[in-house]
């Protein structure tokens, strides 16, 4: 029993079959919950109003638009040195979910940004640098798309991955030193364990991550079975085609 | 290595070979700036390390895409590889004829057009600089998006996508050593990081480089 035995395409589309309702229940359940929760049950913030809200899309989806390059970092890279081409779907099948992640986190930011900083968009470093992981994504898509054989579609998307990464922290690093920030810090920092978010709003706020966190999960999963099952229909018509 | 760098370059200055053509580009992107936002001489200066930095950024994008094309339609990318030269070997000379024929070009010319908009005198010297040391990373990157689309029919325009946001640290970076040279503060963290990452990516660029080439030609 081992994870590399989900290689197989087969026993990949089994497992998928048997996690993906409670995947999707779960998600649906939570996002759900976390959204209804955050959105009619927790106090305006005195500052803020109701615009607050929106942190219950905005900071979810932001931390799914990164989360998603990373699983296609990884994916690429176990592509890339043990040839399972589950992996490399999967990582095919991931970049447009995290493109609409990233566009979520980038609109929802503009509206939360009009009535707070006054501005749709300022050339902050985390908006920024938002825009560019946008481009890396449309680049790497296009690319898939621009390529006919799959195997080396796969192979360059996967080298363009691993450099887009480098280069996406390297922008992250240039960006900071070129403008300061109007983005607040992290809300919720993990090693110190102090947050700035109230318990009422923090609470859905966890349920609405975790239900994204399932969500983008459950679209992989569906989304790489389709993809699998696109090739072998693909394979199909060329064996008939040649009959 | 010598012979590929010669031949490269014989091949860019014979006629038709499209030198002088990233000069010609360079120009006409400083002129339609100048054009678009109007004669004001202190607003042109304040842009200017801007503009230059943009105009030798796209005058490189330009000539990107005969970079690799050429030599792979009539097969000499072929014979290269086949070659005892290691393909980072090839593509680093490549890169390297690259930045000769459109790079050191636009480090000539830059402080001439920083006259035509008015660069302040004591910018002159850091617009050189900088391009001069980020411009080989414009090539090393460039080369790596050729290598990628070189299979691809019409990859012109996802070239430009796909290496224009790589390009983004190395043009913060060096329009920030032009800018503070210009407004004569002290340059020496954004000249060091921008050395750094020219340095960076000459070292571990051409590896990228020759892996993707090697599946474009498998």
């Amino acid at each position: 029993m081992s994870l590399w035995k989900y290689a197989n395409p087969v026993k990949f589309l089994h497992l998928s079959e048997r996690v993906l309702p409670t995947l999707w229940v779960l998600s649906i359940a939570c996002v759900a919950t976390g959204l209804v929760w955050g959105f009619f049950f927790t106090p305006d913030d005195f500052r803020q109003g109701s615009t607050v809200k929106i942190i219950y899309l905005h900071v979810p989806s932001a931390l799914m638009a990164i989360n998603a390059w990373f699983m296609m970092l990884l994916a690429s890279l176990i592509w890339l040195v043990r040839r399972h081409h589950v992996s490399a779907l999967a990582a095919k099948a991931a970049a447009p979910v995290g493109v609409v992640m990233t566009v979520i986190a980038l609109v929802t930011g503009a509206l939360w940004g009009q009535p707070m900083w006054g501005t749709w968009w300022a050339w902050d470093p985390r908006l920024t640098s938002f825009l560019i992981l946008f481009l890396f994504y449309l680049g790497y898509m296009a690319l898939w798309a621009a390529i006919e054989d799959p195997d080396s579609a796969a192979d360059l998307t996967s080298v363009l991955c691993l450099v887009g990464s480098v280069f996406a922290v390297l922008s992250r690093y240039a960006v900071n030193f070129w403008n300061q920030g109007l983005h607040q810090g992290t809300s919720i920092p993990v090693a110190t364990g102090e947050r700035s978010v109230a318990d009422v709003f923090f609470v859905p706020l966890v349920i609405a991550m975790i239900g994204f966190g399932l969500l983008f999960l459950a679209l992989v999963f569906y989304r790489t079975g389709t993809e699998i099952r696109l090739r072998r229909t693909k394979a199909l018509l060329a064996r008939e085609a040649r009959t | 290595m010598k012979a590929l760098l010669l031949r490269d370059l014989r091949l860019a200055f014979r006629a038709g070979g499209g030198f002088g053509l990233g000069l010609a580009f360079f120009l006409i992107v400083v002129m339609l700036v100048a054009f678009a936002v109007g004669p004001q001489a202190e607003l042109l200066s304040r842009i200017a390390p801007g503009v230059l930095w943009i105009g030798a950024l796209l005058a490189c994008l330009l000539s990107l895409d005969r970079l690799l094309a050429l030599d792979f339609e009539d097969g000499s990318l072929d014979l290269l590889a086949t070659a005892p030269l290691p393909l980072e070997a090839a593509l680093s000379v490549k890169a390297l004829a690259h930045w000769i024929t459109t790079g050191l070009p636009l480090v000539v010319v830059a402080p001439a057009l920083g006259v035509l908009l008015n660069l302040p005198p004591q910018g002159f010297a850091w617009i050189t600089i900088a391009l001069l040391v980020g411009t080989p990373a414009l090539s090393v990157i460039g080369t790596f998006g050729a290598a990628i689309t070189v299979g691809i029919k019409r990859g012109g325009l996802l070239l430009s996508l796909l290496v224009l946001p790589l390009y983004v640290p190395t043009l913060i970076f060096g329009a920030e050593v032009a800018r503070r040279g210009a407004q004569g503060m002290d340059v020496s963290t954004p000249l060091l990081m921008l050395a750094g990452i020219t340095f960076g990516v000459l070292a571990c660029m051409p590896f990228a480089s020759a892996a993707v080439l090697r599946v474009n030609l498998r």
